[in-house]
C-alpha cells in the first residue's frame, strides 16, 4: 500500500515540537483509540517500562509507558526500548501487513534498548487477532482500519 | 488404511493468528510450542498457553488439518517433570504429534502414552538410517525431520532404508552447524538451543545505531556491524562478521536462507512425507506469505510433477520475507559428500 509521503515543511514542523506535548496527544489518542482493545493483554511485565516510538521520516520522538489505566505521556527523554521506523511502515506494521522481522532485515525497522522487551512487546501484539482488536475499537474507527487493510491486501 | 501422506505442508505458530493464518493459507499442518523452555523458540511472550493451544487445535481440526507440538529441547537436571508434563498436556488436549529429541523424553511418552505419535525433531540430529531405525526400534517414531546438512542423494539413501516417514526443511533461516548440537550462543550467553530453547537469547541482543553503522552485539561481544546499505541478519554468533588475522568477513557462514522450491520434484520422487517452513518466532504476516507459496507450489508438483517449473513471483515473494540477501538450497544440492 501506498501512503502519502509527508510533505518535508510539515516534517519539519513536526520534528520541531517539544517532545512532551506531542507525547501526551499520543497517549491521550492511543488511550481513546486502542487501549480497549489492548487491556485484556497481560502488561504485568511490562508496566512501569519506557518505550519510545521513533518516527523517523517526521523526526518525531513519542515517549510513554503502559499503566493500568492505559498509555502514559513520559518526559524523560530516554527509554528502556526504542523502536524507529517510518510512519508508512509503522502503519502497515499496525495493520498487520508487515512481519517485523522483515523489516528488520531491510533496515527498516530498528529496535535499541532493552531487545527483550521489544520483543515481548511485539509477541503480545502478533497473540491478538486481527478481528479482535478492530472489534474492540471505537465504533467508526474498527471499520476504517480494516478497510484500509482490506484495500492494501487487494493492492499487494 | 489412510494413504501415506506425501509433501504435507508444516508450517510455523507462534501465536494463534499465526496458528489461523497457516491454516487460512493451506497449512496440511502446524507445529507450535509451549510458553517455556521445552521448546526451542523459548522467546518472550511468544508461543501458546493452554487456552491459546485449545482454540488453535478446535480450528485446524475442524478443518481437518494437524497440530504437532514441539517438544525438542533437552529436559535439564532436576527439571525433568516439566517436560513430561508438557508430553501428558501434549496427550491430554489430543495433539496430532509430538515433537521430541531427547531420547528419556521418548521413552516416556511412549510408555505412558502409547498412542501418542512421535516425531523425531532435527534437534535429535539423526542422519543416518541406521539412527532412525533406532528410535523407531525403541521408542515406535513415525516421523523424522531430517538435519538440514543432507545431500539430497543421502537423503535418497536414508528414504530407501527407513520406513519411517521423512520431513525435510524447505524454506526458512538456516542453522545448519552440526544441527542439534550447537553450542556457540552458550559461548557467549551460556544459553544455547538444546539447554533453554533459544539461540542468542533476547536479554542477551543489543542492536545500537552508531556513526559507524548499526552494531549488533551479543553480551557485549560485537557480532557484527551493518552499513546503511545492508541487509541485516538474525543476532546469531554463526552469522557475525569477525576479524581472521587482519580481514573482516563472515568467518562461519554468510546470513542466507534456504529455499527448496525448485527440488519438490525429487522430493516428491523420493515419497518425503512432509516439508517443514522456519519460523515461528515470526509474525502472521510472515507466516500467510510463505504458506500461501508453498501451498500453490505443492499443488503444482501434485498436479504434474514432469511439468513442474517455480514461478518466479513465488522467489520475489520468497525473497522479499527472508534473512540474508540470498538464497541457497543448502546441502541439499552438493556435489560432493
Ligand atoms: S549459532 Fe547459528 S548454527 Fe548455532 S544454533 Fe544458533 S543459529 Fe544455529
Amino acid at each position: 500500500m501506498q501512503l502519502p509521503a509527508i510533505p518535508r515543511p510539515l516534517a519539519r514542523v513536526v520534528g520541531a515540537l517539544p517532545a512532551f506535548p506531542a507525547s501526551l496527544a499520543f497517549s491521550a489518542a492511543g488511550n481513546l483509540a486502542a487501549w480497549p482493545a489492548l487491556r485484556g493483554l497481560d502488561w504485568g511485565e511490562v508496566r512501569g517500562r519506557r518505550f519510545c516510538v521513533h518516527v523517523r521520516d517526521l523526526g518525531l520522538k513519542l515517549y510513554f509507558s503502559v499503566g493500568r489505566k492505559g498509555f502514559v505521556p513520559e518526559v524523560a527523554s530516554s527509554a528502556d526500548v526504542t523502536f524507529t521506523a517510518t510512519t508508512e511502515d509503522f502503519v502497515r506494521l499496525g495493520l498487520r501487513l508487515e512481519d517485523p522481522d522483515t523489516l528488520f532485515f531491510n533496515r527498516r525497522l530498528l529496535i535499541e534498548g532493552d531487545t527483550d522487551l521489544g520483543l515481548r512487546v511485539k509477541n503480545m501484539l502478533d497473540g491478538v487477532e486481527f478481528e479482535e482488536l478492530t472489534r474492540r475499537l471505537p465504533a467508526g474507527l474498527g471499520q476504517v482500519v480494516t478497510g484500509l487493510r482490506q484495500r492494501a491486501q487487494m493492492q499487494a | 488404511m489412510p494413504s501415506e501422506p506425501l509433501l504435507e505442508l508444516i508450517c510455523p505458530a507462534g501465536s494463534l493468528p499465526a496458528l489461523k493464518a497457516a491454516v487460512d493459507h493451506g497449512a496440511d499442518g502446524v507445529y507450535l510450542g509451549f510458553k517455556d523452555n521445552t521448546n526451542a523458540r523459548n522467546f518472550s511472550g511468544l508461543n501458546f498457553d493452554e487456552a491459546a493451544i485449545r482454540q488453535g487445535v478446535e480450528y485446524a481440526h475442524a478443518k481437518g488439518r494437524k497440530v504437532l507440538l514441539a517438544l525438542n529441547t533437552y529436559p535439564q537436571p532436576g527439571e525433568v517433570a516439566r517436560w513430561q508434563r508438557a508430553v501428558d498436556r501434549a496427550a491430554d488436549i489430543c495433539m496430532d504429534a509430538v515433537i521430541l529429541a531427547d531420547p528419556g523424553l521418548m521413552a516416556y511418552a511412549a510408555r505412558t502414552h502409547p498412542d501418542l505419535r512421535l516425531h523425531l525433531s532435527v534437534q535429535g540430529s539423526a542422519t543416518s538410517y541406521e539412527a532412525i531405525e533406532f528410535y523407531r526400534e525403541r521408542f515406535g517414531i513415525q516421523r523424522a525431520v531430517l538435519p538440514r546438512v543432507l545431500s539430497l542423494a543421502q537423503v535418497e539413501a536414508v528414504a530407501a532404508n527407513t520406513e519411517v516417514e521423512l520431513e525435510l526443511f524447505g524454506f526458512g533461516g538456516l542453522c545448519v552447524m552440526v544441527e542439534g548440537r550447537c553450542l556457540l550462543s552458550s559461548y557467549a550467553t551460556g544459553d544455547s538451543p538444546n539447554t533453554c530453547g533459544v539461540c542468542s537469547p533476547a536479554h542477551a541482543v543489543r542492536w545500537q545505531q552508531t556513526p559507524k553503522g548499526m552494531e549488533t552485539r551479543l553480551n557485549g561481544v560485537l557480532i557484527d556491524r551493518y552499513a546503511d546499505d545492508e541487509k541485516a541478519g538474525y543476532p546469531t554468533l554463526c552469522k557475525g562478521r569477525f576479524e581472521v588475522q587482519g580481514e573482516t568477513y563472515y568467518a562461519l557462514e554468510e546470513p542466507t536462507s534456504l529455499n527448496t522450491l525448485e527440488m519438490l520434484p525429487e522430493m516428491a520422487r523420493l515419497g518425503i512425507a512432509a516439508i517443514k517452513i522456519e519460523g515461528r518466532q515470526r509474525s502472521p504476516a510472515y507466516v500467510a506469505q510463505v504458506t500461501q507459496v508453498w501451498r500453490a507450489a505443492i499443488d503444482a508438483v501434485k498436479r504434474a510433477p514432469e511439468s513442474f517449473a517455480v514461478a518466479p513471483a513465488w522467489h520475489g515473494q520468497l525473497d522479499k520475507v527472508s534473512e540474508g540477501s540470498m538464497h541457497t538450497l543448502g546441502a541439499y544440492y552438493r556435489p560432493w559428500k
